[in-house]
């Protein structure tokens, strides 16, 4: 059995893949039943701090070639994401896994507001959803599409959490659709990120049905995923990997396989995050992954998965 | 209530359900209400925008449809099956009731509604072959005077002896069911319906506590055996954004 235990800033988890946020995981039961199927960890759905609608259905389409996806984000508030979060903390059993709270706001404002929140919660990690594809008709382009958007979301999360929780880490998730994603990485990162999460969906994109002429989904376009964005992905993570060295990356994009992983390891990535995957192989597909990547371990004589991480130059 | 027919197979089992689409309007998961591998319904009673709105559709207008998902009722030849449906789950106990039929099994239909003008359906259940039509009604309009599980707990004490039970209908009437059935240690199958939105497993909108399945993948029909570990179940549900509502 190789050991395919990693550590992102400062926390261990068991296998490097986590659920990626926006799949699943709304209950701590949710999270725990991701668990059980064997992740490493998992990322919540985006927690706002008011209730937040998601947009009507249609909100997911998905084929054998790609996912489309735009749930809208609906969450409860904060007072829920307290009554889940400790739940978890409080059952989530001796091996600990961790867990990665993920916040989304409206406002620079509002993220430090947030962070706070979540902060007090103690989650083991922090990603701040800066680049969700599903909002712009709600708040306008993505935060992370500008770098100063990006940084002053990053200071103003930074900031909030010196009273409540200073030695959380936290990692900003961005978007891939972007002219230069290197040089957001580093105005985030300049702005005191401890990690990054590369790379939330792609577009957005629409899908038509051509009997009534008629967008599919509600909010008629959304984020784009599946195994096909992966050489994105692993492009983006490669380009942030080789000009940031230092920083852990949490790898998300079109990752259904063990070696899917791997890849995104050797491109750069820590922790590889599955989300769409969980649509083409079931929940299941944490455990199968890891056993792929714990095969692939053994036969190849790698005996720390976590050495194989930015091997690729 | 309105029923649509649409006439080209559909594959669907009893228990099954899709997602119906009225394009710029909403989506929204129906109960396959029968399907004989020529054509399939569904049974709609219109009591929201979307319902009121479908209701309203006529032979010829264009639907989405996306399925049939959703785990399926199922028996073995020959079984002595009690059947509790409440309100709309009628339609797929009824779907259900016609194929047990067929592999000899022999049914006890206990048909609960408020009064006897709430009894949907009735005008075909007790058409089936094999099958005790039992009706109960609240105000005892029609049938016995009272909730079905009641007319079936009588049932039960008279010593009749099921194989199976299956039940689809308010979540008050199934809890009840669910617990009579482990008392007397009666196989059962429930259908656990909560809000959905992808309809395959993705979303996590319909996953219950403490398992966290998704009942649009691993329900909504479910062994006993898995209701009895869903601590929510007859205790609470959650809405559109994750919220718990109680019953």
């Amino acid at each position: 059995m190789a050991d395919l235990s990693v550590n992102f800033c400062g926390v261990t988890f068991k296998n490097p893949l986590v659920l990626a946020s926006g799949i699943l995981g709304i209950t701590a039961s949710s999270w725990r039943n991701v668990v059980r199927n064997g992740a490493g960890g998992i990322t919540t759905k985006s927690l706002w701090l008011n209730e937040h609608q998601g947009h009507p259905n249609p909100v997911i389409i998905a084929n054998d070639h790609y996912m489309l996806n735009a749930v809208g984000v609906p969450d409860a508030g904060v007072k829920k994401a307290e009554e889940e979060i400790s739940l978890f903390l409080k059952k989530r059993g001796a091996s600990k896994p961790p867990l990665i709270a993920n916040i989304i706001a409206g406002s620079v404002r509002d993220y430090g507001v947030i962070a706070e929140e979540i902060g007090r919660m103690k989650p083991d990690i922090l990603e701040v959803n800066i680049s969700c594809p599903n909002v712009e008709s709600e708040f306008g382009t993505p935060f992370a599409c500008v770098a100063g958007d990006a940084a002053r979301v990053t200071k103003e999360v930074k900031k909030a959490l010196k009273k409540v929780a200073p030695k959380l880490p936290v990692t900003v998730k961005l978007s891939p659709n972007v002219e230069n994603i290197v040089e957001i990485a580093k105005a985030v990162v300049d702005a005191g990120a401890d990690g990054l999460t590369v790379m939330n969906t792609v577009g957005p994109g629409m899908a038509i049905n051509i009997e009534s002429r008629t967008p599919i989904l509600a909010n008629r376009v959304g984020g784009l995923s599946g195994p096909s964005l992966k050489p994105l992905a692993v492009k983006f993570i490669y380009s942030i990997r080789q000009a940031l060295p230092e920083i852990p990356i949490i790898g998300t994009g079109g990752v259904l396989t063990g070696e899917d992983a791997i890849e995104m390891m050797m491109a750069g990535a820590t922790l590889v995050g599955i989300g769409t995957g969980v649509y083409y192989r079931g929940v299941e597909v944490f455990g199968l992954a890891a056993a792929e990547m714990n095969a692939w371990c053994t036969a190849n004589k790698v005996k720390k998965l976590s050495s194989l991480i930015g091997t690729v130059k | 209530m309105t029923t649509f027919t649409f006439d080209y197979p559909h594959r669907a089992e009893p228990g099954q359900f899709i997602n119906v689409w009225l394009p710029g309007v909403n989506e929204r998961p129906m109960s396959i209400a029968f399907d004989d591998g020529k054509a399939y319904t569904i049974s709609v009673a219109a009591v929201g925008e979307f319902t009121k709105l479908l209701g309203k559709k006529k032979v010829g207008d264009m639907l989405g449809i996306r399925g049939p998902y959703g785990q399926v009722f199922t028996w073995k030849p020959k079984q002595r099956i009690a059947m509790l449906a409440g309100g709309y789950g009628v339609a797929p106990l009824y779907f259900a009731a016609s194929r047990a039929l067929k592999d000899g099994c022999k049914i006890d239909f206990f048909h609960g509604a408020r009064s006897k003008d709430h009894l949907l359906f009735a005008q075909h259940v007790p058409k089936l072959k094999n099958t005790r039509y039992l009706p109960a009604t609240d105000d005892g309009s029609a049938g016995f005077h009272g909730y079905n599980v009641q007319a079936w707990q009588e049932e039960l004490s008279k010593g009749v002896a099921y194989d199976l039970v299956m039940t689809c209908g308010p979540e008050v009437m199934m809890k009840v069911v669910s617990d009579r059935a482990f008392e007397y240690g009666i196989d059962a199958q429930i259908s656990v319906e909560r809000y959905m939105k992808c309809g395959f497993g993705v979303c996590g909108n319909c996953t219950v506590d403490d398992l966290g399945i998704t009942t649009c993948q691993k329900g909504t029909v479910m062994p006993n055996e898995t209701v009895r570990k869903i601590k929510e179940f007859g205790k609470y549900h959650r809405d559109a954004v994750g919220r718990k509502h109680l019953y």
